[in-house]
């Protein structure tokens, strides 16, 4: 709640919507600072810092700290603020020489599952130390109050806000533009090693991206006090609204960032009085409508190429003799063991068959296709509430219903990837965002026909699949025929074009490969495999919800093909049953949950960079030859 | 200058180089000559610290430098010139120079982009254009061009003569004639024999990751058999 | 009838007129050098040929029938293969795997779901490598080969789509000498043996002149001369622009 909007009482017509355009102005300058200070790192780094929003947060938090301790006034205020930013710009350079920097080698996106592991870590620890009640800053001192323009009073504080933005761009710009700093990490972006070839330290050229970017973060962070009140959720909700300004602006563009920053900023301040039905996905909506018409975002340019390109991915060879009788050994465990399993560990095991499937639809799309996907949740909850919908509706029997789950997955999948596919990295990743936050509010708000909140109930397998175990063995069957399928498709003539296309869309395209046709018919499949999955697990949970369909959800997903490693056959299914397992226990022991999984996933990050699948195949190669 | 000894180096389980010994002396020019895949690449890579070597050692200018960071190695004035030209795309040819620049040491003349320019003329009428968008030829100049803004005593230049314009390779060939007069020392790889006769004082043939002949670049020219076993000429 | 015939073709990017009004033909099974200075437009007129590159002016006819501004997949069906200066295959594949992509996509079963690529065109893709002197690497990822194998996979992916015109954009560069007058030589060879129309552009004078049937010298764009090699060689305009005094190439 904004502070002003508690202080004014009944405002006239005019100096209410003038109010709610300056609010807007003042959220988008915040919202610039964040977004700018994640432009810049991933301009440079290629790492989409999901802790990005953490830096946010902490920046809050640790100005409030600072300024309610330190003695009152403009000394007490403003040094506080500015200690908070230098704070947690270190934070952030820290967070690069301990832990980006020994990953910049892994595979792409890796470093996001790193992130994610300081999101995580970072959450408990700010529960530990300021507790979960929300807690409220003094008012700037010097910008109390109001002042009168054409007679209408504007916030001072807002002013202040609005005034920021545009001086850090404009610094943003010389530094970048201006300076002998600039060219070098700019050269950097496009190729570290021969940076470093030339006598640049590029090692300090990253740390200092980083303490920029965090900085910043912080700035904004720090900079809400006066204005907000500081939460547990202020990382989460603002990392997504900053990736959509980054990517609807154009990666690595100031100007775009602020740009898309106002037009974000305003959306939000008018989208309640004007559509206040969809207000949930009013952001999304418009990310989706940029990025179809203007691919690279508002200002963002199409890559002039020669950037190096990273070390090449590996081949993809049959399953070496171990490794089959590995996985015959687990199947023939997940078949024999499960009738000497209780009800508790039967629904799990039936979860980790579904996720595997789940993992695996998204790895064709992430590895052989080489498409990030951020909103694969979407066909996964698709796939649920399309075989809840025939139950509830049709009055279909399990069976057909859930043949049903991966056609209503499977359209989803042509008609949002007929937009997805035309893309590429995290443009690409962000419209499948976008398309599946639109899925989830259309579950969400569509209440007439998906109950809403309060989801679909009573979704339950027919009588002869209703014990846990009979229902488990249907799992298995159609989640391993489902992975398998997948590997089977890798191995084909299919999945070695859908390669072709990532390792060279050059040379595809000179000898006859149409990668359009290719990446939207590999969307689809993947959207109809996830189908399945979200279908089964619609009947072994009795019941679909909107969470089905919601971020959290891609994000695990994601994590569990990083987790494995992206490189690998064998890594969606090592991800997804170690991050179930991982999870559920987890949650089981402690209430600091997050803590411990994100303290797990950096140390996996740091000592398996490949995945543990990959980490796993690296040895075997080592000691078995192969090379 | 630079002398190396037994330099091994390997990509994953392959052994590429497996003891490599080569010197190059103050203001001399030594060829790498070498088939495709040979090593020779991978041996000026190893000496400047961008593949970690994994035996043997390497002096330069009187330090041990096996094992450093490539930085380090570039500061102690060693420029390295890649095969695949690695021009920053998105930077113009003034900016793709500004990153290369370094201080030049003590009683060294330091290189302008305007002397440069003067060096390689067609560069200088492209001063703002993208990397990116320069042909292959211009690349390569604007490569050779960027190291020496860091104003090196010694440089590795990984077959500069590839696909440049025979004009051009000659002016090349006078240009490193020049750079030698200048007093810097280079090492050069090349498969271009006639190239290589041109400009090098001595030659070093690799084959499979071993040293087999080293000798001045007159005994080359007298030793038909050493060219035809290793160079297939 | 000429497989390819080029009349008029121009290209600018921005202010730069890379192309300016380029016309000729190639024959069946004859070899045609593009040569010239860096910079004067060879790779640029190459690019408009397989259609990587929309043409301002000009048409591109292949066998009579005009293929100008089609997609460079579409070309490819029409039974031409190139190679690039910068070479461009798949990495993570082996160098037999990047073979029988083209061969497969030749026979038009890149569709395929379920039989595996392994078991499908690699005796003709081993063949067809071992004829390019490849046999040894044929299983080796492509992400780790040196450059001058690189081009030989380049070529063997261009001859598998039984072409009626094959495009090389520097095919020998990063090759020691004596291989790369052998390559070419093979490449003359299959040329003439299958009726293939070659058109290639080289900074190597041994393979130029060694190899070529009728040369063209590209200049800032436009044609300067166009001839026999022996011609092309004595023009005094060719030696001032391109050739120099031959010293560093085994003295033309
Ligand atoms: N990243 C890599 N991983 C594995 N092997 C590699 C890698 N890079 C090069 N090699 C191999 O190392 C060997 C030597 O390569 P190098 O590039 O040093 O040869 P070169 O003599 O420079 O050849 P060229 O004249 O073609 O440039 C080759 O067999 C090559 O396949
Ligand atoms: N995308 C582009 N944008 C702008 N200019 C370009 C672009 N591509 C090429 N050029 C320019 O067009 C001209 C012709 O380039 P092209 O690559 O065709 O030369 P080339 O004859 O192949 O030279 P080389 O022998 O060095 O490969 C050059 O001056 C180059 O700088
Ligand atoms: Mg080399
Ligand atoms: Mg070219």
């Amino acid at each position: 709640m904004r502070w002003y909007g508690r202080c004014a009482r009944r405002v006239e017509g005019l100096e209410n919507i003038a109010l709610q355009a300056l609010s807007g102005l003042a959220s988008a300058s915040s919202l610039f600072l964040v977004a700018s200070g994640l432009t810049v790192i991933f301009g440079v780094s290629r790492i989409v810092n999901f802790a990005h929003g953490s830096f946010y947060m902490l920046g809050a938090y640790i100005a409030w700290s600072l300024v309610t301790r330190l003695p009152r006034g403009d000394f007490g205020f403003w040094g506080g603020v500015l200690a908070a930013v230098l704070i947690v710009g270190l934070l952030g350079a820290a967070v690069e020489v301990l832990l980006l920097r020994r990953i910049y080698r892994a595979p792409e996106l890796f470093q996001l599952l790193a992130t994610f592991g300081v999101v995580l870590v970072v959450q408990d620890a700010t529960l530990a130390l300021w507790g979960a009640q929300d807690l409220l800053g003094p008012r700037a001192p010097g910008l109390r109050g109001s002042v009168e323009i054409l007679g209408l009073r504007f916030p001072r504080y807002e002013l202040f806000l609005i005034a920021v933005g545009p001086v850090v761009l404009g610094l943003l710009l010389l530094l970048f533009h201006r300076t002998r700093w600039g060219t070098l990490v700019r050269a950097a972006t496009l190729d570290r090693d021969m940076v470093g070839a030339l006598g640049v330290n590029q090692r300090w050229l990253f740390t200092s991206i980083f303490f920029l970017g965090s900085l910043l973060a912080g700035l904004g962070g720090a900079l809400q006090l006066p204005r907000e009140s500081v939460n547990l959720h202020m990382d989460l909700s603002i990392i997504t609204e900053a990736f959509v300004v980054v990517v609807v602006g154009g990666l690595g563009s100031l100007a775009g960032a602020a740009l898309a920053a106002l037009l974000i900023g305003e959306l939000h301040a008018f989208g309640i009085l004007i559509f206040p039905k969809i207000t949930l996905v009013l952001v999304f909506l418009v990310m989706a409508v940029v990025l179809v018409i203007r691919p690279y975002g508002l200002l963002g340019r199409r890559p002039a190429g020669l950037i190096a390109p990273g070390p090449a991915e590996p081949v993809i060879r049959p399953a070496p003799l171990a490794l089959r009788r590995l996985g015959l050994a687990a199947l023939g465990l997940a078949v024999i063991l499960p009738p000497f399993a209780g009800d508790y560990a039967l629904s799990v095991l039936t979860e980790m068959a579904i996720m595997v499937l789940f993992a695996a639809s998204l790895h064709l799309i992430m590895g052989p296709g080489g498409m990030a996907s951020f909103g694969h949740a979407a066909y996964f909850g698709l796939g649920a509430y399309g075989a809840a919908l025939a139950v509830k509706w049709l009055a279909l029997p399990m069976l057909p219903a859930l043949a049903l789950a991966p056609f209503a997955a499977g359209l989803a999948g042509l008609v949002f990837g007929a937009f997805c596919v035309r893309l590429s990295g995290v443009y690409a990743a962000m419209l499948t965002l976008a398309f599946a936050q639109i899925a989830w509010s259309a579950a969400f708000q569509w209440v007439e026909v998906t109950g809403g909140d309060n989801g679909i109930l009573g979704v339950w397998p027919d009588a002869w699949a209703a014990p846990k175990l009979a229902y488990y063995y249907l799992t298995l069957a159609l989640c391993l025929g489902g992975t398998l399928f997948l590997r089977r498709v890798i191995h084909a003539p299919f999945g070695y074009a859908l390669r072709a296309q990532r390792d060279s869309p050059l040379r595809a395209e000179a000898i006859g490969i149409d990668s359009f046709v290719v990446r939207f018919a590999a969307f689809a499949l993947a959207a109809a495999m996830a189908g399945i999955a979200g279908g089964l697990f619609a009947f072994a949970k009795g019941s679909v919800f909107p969470t089905f369909l919601g971020i959290s959800r891609s994000v695990d997903a994601l994590l569990m093909v990083l987790l494995g490693g992206v490189q690998t056959l064998a890594g969606p299914i090592v991800g997804a049953l170690a991050f179930t397992g991982l999870h559920e226990q987890l949650v089981r022991l402690t209430d600091y949950w997050r803590l411990g999984l994100g303290l797990i996933i950096l140390a996996l990050v740091l000592f398996f960079p490949q995945g543990l699948a990959g980490a796993a195949r690296a040895r075997w190669e080592a000691r078995h030859g192969d090379a | 200058m630079l002398a190396v000894e037994g330099l091994a180096a390997q990509y994953g389980r392959a052994q590429i180089l497996e003891g490599v010994t080569l010197g190059v002396e103050e203001g001399e020019v030594v060829v790498l000559l070498g088939r495709n895949g040979a090593g020779k690449s991978t041996t000026m890579k190893a000496i400047m610290g961008l593949v970690r070597p994994s035996a043997g050692r390497v002096r330069f200018r009187g330090q041990e430098i096996a094992g450093r960071e490539p930085f380090e190695i570039a500061r102690l004035g060693l420029g390295y010139v890649p095969e695949d030209r690695r021009i920053f795309g998105e930077l113009t040819v003034l900016e793709n120079l500004e990153v290369g620049r370094r201080p030049a040491p003590p009683g060294m003349t330091p290189w302008t982009p305007e002397r440069l320019f003067a060096l390689f003329p067609s560069l200088a009428e492209m001063r703002r254009r993208p990397g990116a968008r320069m042909s292959g030829g211009e690349q390569q100049m604007l490569t050779i061009a960027r190291t020496l803004m860091g104003n090196p005593r010694m440089i590795l230049l990984d077959e500069p003569s590839e696909g440049l314009a025979p004009v051009v390779v000659e002016r090349m060939a006078e240009t490193i004639g020049a750079l030698k007069r200048e007093g810097l020392s280079i090492l050069l790889s090349e498969q271009n024999l006639h190239f290589a006769g041109v400009v090098a004082d001595r030659a070093t043939i690799i084959e499979k990751g071993r040293i087999r002949w080293s000798g001045t670049m007159p005994a080359l020219r007298a030793a038909p058999e050493v060219r035809e076993q290793y160079l297939s000429v | 009838m000429a497989t390819l015939e080029v009349a008029g073709l121009a290209k600018s990017f921005g202010g730069v007129a890379a192309v300016r009004g380029v016309s000729f033909a190639v024959g069946p099974g004859e070899l045609l050098a593009l040569i010239g200075p860096n910079g004067a437009g060879k790779s640029t007129c190459f690019n408009m040929l397989n259609g990587q590159l929309r043409p301002d002016a000009g048409t591109v006819r292949l066998h009579g029938r005009d293929i100008t501004g089609l997609a460079p997949r579409r070309i490819w069906r029409l039974g031409v293969g190139r190679t690039f200066q910068i070479t461009a295959t798949f990495g993570s594949m082996t160098v037999r795997e990047n073979v029988q992509m083209a061969l497969l996509s030749h026979g038009r079963r890149l569709g395929g779901l379920w039989r595996p690529v392994a078991g499908q065109e690699a005796g003709t893709a081993e063949a067809l490598l071992a004829r390019l002197g490849m046999a040894e690497q044929a299983g080796r990822p492509c992400g780790i080969l040196a450059y001058g194998d690189l081009k030989r996979v380049e070529l063997a992916i261009a001859l598998a789509n039984a072409p009626a015109l094959l495009l090389m954009d520097e095919p020998t560069a990063g090759m020691a000498p004596g291989e790369r007058t052998a390559l070419m030589a093979l490449v003359a060879g299959i040329a003439r043996e299958r009726g293939i129309a070659v058109l290639f552009t080289e900074h190597d004078m041994d393979v130029v002149f060694g190899h070529a049937d009728r040369v063209l010298v590209l200049d800032r764009g436009a044609l300067l001369a166009e001839g026999a090699p022996e011609a092309v060689r004595a023009d005094p305009r060719v030696r001032a622009v391109y050739l120099g005094s031959g010293a560093t190439q085994g003295g033309h």
